[in-house]
Order: structure tokens, then C-alpha cells, then sequence
């Protein structure tokens, strides 16, 4: 049992280990010459008029709110499904009924114009 | 056992990071310029030597660890460095599960050729691929640049977006197949079934002839053909999860630059290209072994396989060759995949933001929950027909 989180760790380390050098390298090798100019974060060649630390449009946020109750429903779905079988219609039904409240939910939101851009 | 895990993982990280990454940034500047009739990446030379340009990469990489390291003004310095490393550690390490080849003894030991066989293969992927979001998130967030930042927000709506859809539409997979683990997936997709027997089950007392049991009236018992649907519903979504054209809003050079990357140089915006290029790796690997039968051969099972071979071989060698051919087919089905997935990148213009989200949740969304039930209802009225 323990074997399978051994590769999973084995290759963790691996990875993190790898793209920790690649940064580091860079680090090593790269030239600095630093002056404000340069430094300056990308404006099209501006001096940039607004500071990004802002708020931003309410739609990300209700997306964020959707992809919680969406997601959290993706992940009842993983072990019905690979159980389904053995299940039966008894399974079937029960995720219908546990379903229709979603979709519901999602109509809702659709009509509601929620998920307008 | 700690060795084998080890050779396993080395195995495929060089075959993947190693290998396929950088052939791939060579293919798709030379397959774009094939498409838009240019010559393309023929340049870097060593000592006179082009080999078609396929030097490029490594040009690449030499000349983006030499470039200056530039963090913007007023810039979250911690988190702008570790940004690139949590969006490219979970690409490198979402192989940890996906199967290259399938499970064989030799004598006493019985390899499997995965790194790690967990039963819940399928859910570390998920899992390893929403931590990628935070990388792209805190990418633009820490960069202090109002380009950055419209990238990240879009980048992040779009990510979770898609998360939703991309667990959605492979849970038919799951439900047809009776597991999460990708290693066992693979192995049921070792066969085939009969177009035509859900018949048999339908009308009691049919006896189908025998010649519909044959090669042109049985097929491969792969994902594809027993949910086409989720195939192409997965494919999508998880295309707009790694953010590649035609969902690449998050990026969209000609509206913001280069979105969450913009205040990135040298490695560390390297890194964020490379763990692009090897997710297209990890793409094709995990639609293959989900819907293409991963490492199995059409028609041939393991079993027909190492039988017709041994007696002119013996066991041993027979063996060793099904490991060999088994690992050329899964390379040959990610291949194909990933030049599937390039030809759709130079192919298609570019999705207007209100669209991707609109796919979404208005398209993609209502129908892989329809699919699912559409499924089960296949699944129970049919049973195990085929």
C-alpha cells in the first residue's frame, strides 16, 4: 500500500528538485544591472496611471462561488461512479435526486443572468 | 523497491522532460510555419551542424539562463519567485500515474509500468492540476502590472471553469471501467467487444453469427467508442485548463501582452513555457490512456500477444518485446495526440472571452451531466453486453 506513495513522493522530490536548479541556475548565470527604468512594470511604455492592487469586476467572484458548489458535486461523482455498477438503479436514482437540486440551482443562476460576460 | 520506483521515475521524466518537451517546441514552430508556409527554426548551429533547426531547444535553454533576472517595482518579491516553481512542478509531476506500459512477470517478479499504481490515480491528477492555478494566480497577482493582473483574473476564471467540467465529463470513463485507477483503466481497455452484441442482450434467444465476432465487426474496447462524447468534452476542457490556443485568453498576446507572464524573464518565464509544453505532454498521455487504450495494441491483447510470440522465442524474450511494443503504442498515441492537439492550436482562431466562459458553463457543463446519466442508464439497461 505505502509502495504507491513512495513513487509519488520519489517523483515530488524529483521534480521539485529539477525546476528549483533550473531557477537557481538562472540565478547564477544571469547578469544584473538593475536601474528603475528597467524595473518599471510594463505599461506600453506609459508610466503606469493606475495602481493593479484594485478591485476588479464582481464576475470572477461569482464564478469562484460557482466553481465551489459545482466542484464539491464533481467530487461525489468520482466515487459513485466507479462503484456504479454494483449500485444499480438504487444508485442511479439517488444521484438524480441528489442531482436535480444543481440543476436547479444552475437554471436559476443562467436565467438569472449570472453567468453572462 | 525503492530502485525500481526510482529507474521508473528517472524512465519517464527523461523521456518526457528530456525528450519530448523540446522536440515538441521545435514541432510546433516548424509545424506553424508549415501551416503558414514559412520555413521556420532552422538557425542554431554547432560547428556547422542545423539538423533542421532541431538545435533551437537548446539554444533556448542556454539562452534563457543566461538572460537577466528582472523583478517589476513594487513587486511581491517572494511570491513572484515561487510562481513559476508551483506552476511547473505539478506539470512534471502529474506523470506519476499514467501508465507507459502495463503490468508483466518476469519469473517470480511482477513489474507495473507506472510510477505510482495508486487507485486513486485519476483524482492526484485533478488534484495536481488545480494547484497549477495558484501559480498562474500568484504569478499575476505578485507582478505588480495591471497587464498581469487581467491575465490572472481570466486565467483563474477560466481554470476553475474548466476544473468543473473536466471532472464532469470523464466520470462516464469511470462508471463504464469501475475505477479510478488509471493502470486497471488501461487493462480493461486491453479488449474488445462486438459492435453488434448490446443485440443479443436486447432480444433474448439471438444468437449473433459467429462471423460478427470477427475483425471487421469487433472493436477495440477503448474509451472512444464507448463514450465519444466525453472524449471530445474532455479534450476540450482540459485544453482551456492548460490555457493553450484556441482558449489561450489568459495570455492573448494582442489584447494583454502576455498576460500573467508579462513581468517575466529569463527562466523563470522559461518555466512557465516549459510546464505549458509538458501539460500538452501530460494531456496526451492521460487521453490516451483514459479514451485510446493507453499502451494496449488494437485487436491484440497482452495475452494473444506474449502467446503467439513465446514458442519461437521463449517466455522471457517475449515478454521483454510485448514491454517494448506496448511502450512504442503508447508513445505512438501521444504522439498523434499531441499533434492533434498542436494542429487545433495553429488551426483555430482564438475564443472571445465571453465565449470560453459561455462553452462552459452553458455547453459543456448541462451536457456531461446529461452524459453521465445517459450513460448510466446504457449501463444498466445493457449491462456487460458487449
Amino acid at each position: 500500500m505505502l509502495e504507491e506513495y513512495v513513487g509519488l513522493l520519489v517523483i515530488f522530490v524529483i521534480g521539485v528538485l529539477l525546476v528549483s536548479a533550473m531557477l537557481a541556475v538562472h540565478l547564477l548565470l544571469g547578469p544584473r544591472r538593475h536601474f528603475d527604468a528597467k524595473q518599471e512594470p510594463f505599461e506600453c511604455g506609459e508610466k503606469q496611471l493606475v495602481s493593479p492592487r484594485r478591485r476588479y469586476a464582481v464576475k470572477f467572484y461569482m464564478v469562484a462561488i460557482l466553481f465551489v458548489i459545482f466542484d464539491v458535486e464533481a467530487i461525489f461523482f468520482y466515487p459513485w461512479g466507479a462503484v456504479f455498477t454494483e449500485l444499480g438503479w438504487y444508485g442511479y436514482v439517488a444521484m438524480l435526486v441528489f442531482t436535480v437540486p444543481l440543476a436547479v440551482g444552475l437554471t436559476y443562476e443562467w436565467m438569472k443572468g449570472g453567468l453572462e460576460w | 523497491m525503492p530502485v525500481e520506483v526510482i529507474v521508473k521515475t528517472l524512465f519517464i521524466l527523461i523521456v518526457v522532460i528530456g525528450a519530448l518537451a523540446p522536440v515538441m517546441t521545435w514541432t510546433e514552430r516548424k509545424q506553424s510555419a508549415v501551416m503558414q508556409d514559412r520555413i521556420g527554426a532552422n538557425r542554431a548551429d554547432l560547428g556547422g551542424i542545423t539538423v533542421l533547426g532541431l538545435l533551437h531547444p537548446l539554444a533556448d535553454v542556454v539562452k534563457l539562463l543566461t538572460k537577466e533576472d528582472v523583478v517589476p517595482l513594487g513587486a511581491n518579491r517572494i511570491m513572484h519567485l515561487l510562481a513559476p516553481l508551483i506552476a511547473a512542478v505539478p506539470a512534471v509531476i502529474a506523470y506519476g500515474v499514467i501508465p507507459f506500459a502495463g503490468v508483466y512477470t518476469f519469473g517470480q517478479d511482477t513489474i507495473s509500468m507506472v510510477v505510482s499504481n495508486a487507485d486513486w490515480g485519476l483524482l492526484y491528477i485533478f488534484a495536481i492540476g488545480s494547484i497549477a492555478t495558484y501559480g498562474t494566480v500568484m504569478a499575476g497577482w505578485s507582478s505588480n502590472s495591471n497587464w498581469s493582473l487581467l491575465g490572472a483574473m481570466r486565467a483563474s476564471a477560466q481554470m476553475i471553469s474548466y476544473e468543473v467540467t473536466m471532472g464532469l465529463s470523464v466520470v462516464g470513463i469511470f462508471m463504464v471501467f469501475g475505477t479510478l485507477q488509471l493502470q486497471t483503466m488501461a487493462i480493461e481497455q486491453d479488449a474488445t467487444f462486438r459492435i453488434l452484441g448490446f443485440l443479443e442482450y436486447l432480444i433474448p434467444g439471438l444468437q449473433l453469427p459467429a462471423f460478427l465476432s470477427a475483425f471487421p465487426f469487433v472493436l477495440p474496447k477503448w474509451g472512444i467508442f464507448l463514450q465519444p462524447l466525453g472524449f471530445l468534452m474532455f479534450l476540450a476542457t482540459i485544453m482551456a485548463e492548460n490555457k493553450r490556443p484556441p482558449f489561450d485568453v489568459p495570455e492573448g498576446e494582442s489584447e494583454i501582452i502576455a498576460g500573467y507572464f508579462t513581468e517575466y524573464s529569463g527562466m523563470r518565464f522559461g518555466l512557465f513555457f516549459m510546464a505549458e509544453f509538458i501539460e500538452v505532454v501530460v494531456i496526451a498521455g492521460l487521453v490516451t490512456t483514459l479514451f485510446l487504450g493507453g499502451w494496449t495494441i488494437p485487436w491484440v491483447s497482452t495475452a494473444d500477444f506474449i502467446g503467439v510470440v513465446t514458442p519461437a522465442l521463449g517466455e522471457g524474450v517475449a515478454t521483454g518485446l510485448c514491454v517494448i511494443v506496448h511502450f512504442l503504442m503508447f508513445m505512438t498515441k501521444v504522439v498523434v495526440m499531441i499533434w492533434l492537439q498542436m494542429s487545433l492550436r495553429w488551426g483555430l482562431p482564438r475564443f472571445r472571452y465571453d465565449h470560453v466562459m459561455d462553452l462552459c458553463w452553458k455547453g459543456i457543463l448541462p451536457l456531461s451531466i446529461a452524459n453521465i446519466f445517459v450513460t448510466g442508464a446504457l449501463l444498466l439497461l445493457l449491462g456487460d453486453a458487449s
